[in-house]
């Protein structure tokens, strides 16, 4: 998880809760994949079609608050998205957003400083580097990374018990 | 330095004699809760394991509540599942008698026990002395499997209460107050303690609701201090505490808010956030469609009162739809005999059966465009209903009541 990736960014506002992330109606969908054109669509109904494999999303404080739906941080992570850069993050999400192997950065500089299109290159656990400035970021700890290196707590279960 | 009452209780969880905040400690659960909302998930993850087992079959309670009754062949096979998975290894298993926290405090919860549901709203256990956290379906996973899980040690917010709450406000008001004040993150990663005089002044049902709606300001749990008020709901629902708690004097918080509960006043969280708080005689003129009594934050016997209080001999006003939705089946029961579900009837009201309903947008009454709801719900978030250019507004059991009766939002006094 430390090589570094470059990644064009989508910036969404404050309390991006996991409604918006994923609402309610579609959570019974069978397919996490059946999901993803619904992601985000109660703020910018267009913008789970626009976004690529790898693109990055900046967003300001508290990222991902209300519901403990874990289909919220999976949906994010089935539509590419190489990393979230937020002020904040809710705890539940955090948790799941790991546990699913979705990298999550928290940085309280680098959403009032860009905008959305601009591409940064994020190294984990040490810089992000955009429009020629730098932003330090601090690594996650042992445990978190284990999990996010796996791809998943299930799957770093499995890799735990050497079953993979 | 003397430990917090969230301290104490992961320590214990984690066979210490004491811990913390910042330290992360690996707990043994004593209790895990999920419901329809993500249970099929874990049963996928569960059965893709390699010789899967459940660490202790007693400690899970699995509850049918947000979609109840199936309302779709979708939610029709993801609920089969869970029942089918319940019957098949003897998991305590709930279906149509309520919604999952209320079942949870009348059934199961107790003083000192940590808790992982897997939903949001587990911190509502806290008015029982219990830490209770929700997780998503693969934290609850690991926890059914290992009996364990991490847990980072939260921080402590303690509030202090004072006086008591003036007639015609309610512990929604003062809940909502309190997350406007300190705002949708302002608990965000720690534990909201409630202690002083004026908890001694507040009903369990009162303490339900405030401990239910901590985690819209972001809190990880939230936990009061266990009286006599909480002792006597725990025998009456035959129950003994598992420890009792209390912060030490010299416990180390992370910052101490002092609340006169006599200056709080009928409160509306308004579209599409629930610390975005006014006092609710400023939404006198905005119109409703529809008004919802219910959820695991105001659906029990003692909201059902204050609402049928004042709609007793009056009418839900032309064009609005207004649910009622009992908490649970004993809920139910006792509204059906006290003559509060046929109060509601007689003035137009639907009353539904126990369940999530609208608050979580999914099951029943969900709004249309445009469309305005009032909700003693959890959340007033943008889509939350319904549409996505649909509007909540989050009020008390007495506002929301008030305000189907009038149409536009009221207070119970100008009804």
């Amino acid at each position: 998880m430390s090589e570094s990736f470059t990644a064009k960014i989508w910036v969404l506002g404050d309390d991006i809760d996991t409604d918006i992330i994923l609402p309610t109606e579609y959570l019974a969908y069978k397919e996490i994949n059946d999901m993803k054109p619904y992601a985000f669509s109660p703020l910018r109904p267009d913008l789970a079609s626009k976004i690529q494999p790898g693109d990055m999303i900046v967003a300001g404080r508290n990222f991902g608050c209300g519901s403990s739906r874990e289909q919220a941080p999976e949906v994010v992570k089935a539509l590419g998205v190489s990393c979230v850069v937020a002020k904040s993050y809710a705890r539940i999400f955090f948790r799941n957003a790991i546990n699913n192997g979705l990298l999550l950065i928290e940085n309280q500089e680098l959403y009032d400083q860009v905008k959305e299109g601009d591409i940064a290159k994020v190294t984990p656990g040490k810089s992000i580097e955009v429009n020629g400035k730098t932003y330090e970021i601090a690594s996650l700890p042992d445990n978190l990374m284990e999990i996010l290196n796996a791809g998943g707590l299930v799957k770093a279960m499995r890799k735990r018990n050497g079953l993979d | 330095m003397g430990m917090t009452m969230a301290e104490k209780i992961i320590a214990g969880a984690a066979g210490k004699e004491s811990c913390k905040a910042g330290d992360i400690e690996t707990v043994t659960l004593d209790r895990l809760m999920s419901n329809d909302g993500t249970t099929h998930l874990t049963i996928d993850m569960y059965n893709n394991l390699k010789n899967p087992h459940i660490a202790d079959v007693d400690k899970l309670v699995w509850i049918v509540d947000h979609n109840i009754p199936a309302d779709s062949p979708k939610t029709a096979a993801s609920q089969k599942k869970m029942r089918d998975f319940a019957r098949e290894h003897g998991i305590r298993f709930y279906e149509g008698e309520g919604v999952c926290h209320q079942i949870m405090m009348e059934n199961h919860v107790r003083p000192g026990e940590l808790i992982f549901g897997a939903d949001s709203h587990t911190c509502a256990y806290g008015a029982l002395g219990a830490f209770g956290t929700g997780v998503g379906c693969t934290d609850y996973l690991y926890a059914m499997v290992t009996g364990t899980s991490w847990l980072l040690v939260p921080e402590t917010i303690r509030f202090n209460l004072n006086g008591k709450l003036n007639e015609g406000v309610y512990a929604r008001d003062l809940i909502l107050t309190i997350i406007g004040r300190i705002s949708a993150n302002g608990a965000n990663y720690k534990a909201m303690e409630f202690a002083g005089p004026g908890l001694a002044t507040l009903t369990m049902a009162d303490r339900i609701s405030i401990c239910n709606l901590c985690v819209e300001a972001g809190a990880k749990t939230a936990l009061m201090e266990v009286d006599d008020i909480a002792l006597e709901y725990l025998k009456a629902h035959g129950r003994e505490p598992k420890a009792i708690f209390k912060s030490d004097e010299d416990a180390n918080f992370a910052q101490v808010i002092d609340v006169d509960l006599s200056e709080i006043k009928p409160i509306v969280a308004k579209p599409h956030f629930v610390d975005n708080i006014v006092d609710a005689k400023e939404c006198q003129d905005v119109k409703i469609d529809e008004a919802f009594l219910g959820s695991c934050n105001n659906g029990r016997l003692e909201d059902l009162r204050v609402g049928a209080r004042i709609i007793k001999g009056k009418k839900v006003a032309e064009g609005v739809r207004f649910l009622v939705v009992p908490a649970s089946r004993a809920v139910y029961k006792e509204a059906l005999k006290e003559g509060i579900l046929d109060t509601f009837m007689e003035a137009g009201a639907m009353v539904m059966n126990p369940n999530c309903s609208v608050c979580w947008g999914a099951c029943q009454g969900v709004i249309g465009q445009g469309e305005v709801l009032i909700s003693t719900g959890t959340r007033n978030f943008k889509g939350r209903a319904g549409h996505k250019d649909s509007f909540v507004y989050l009020a008390s059991a007495a506002t929301v009541t008030a305000s189907a009766i009038k149409g536009t939002i009221a207070t119970a006094d100008m009804v």
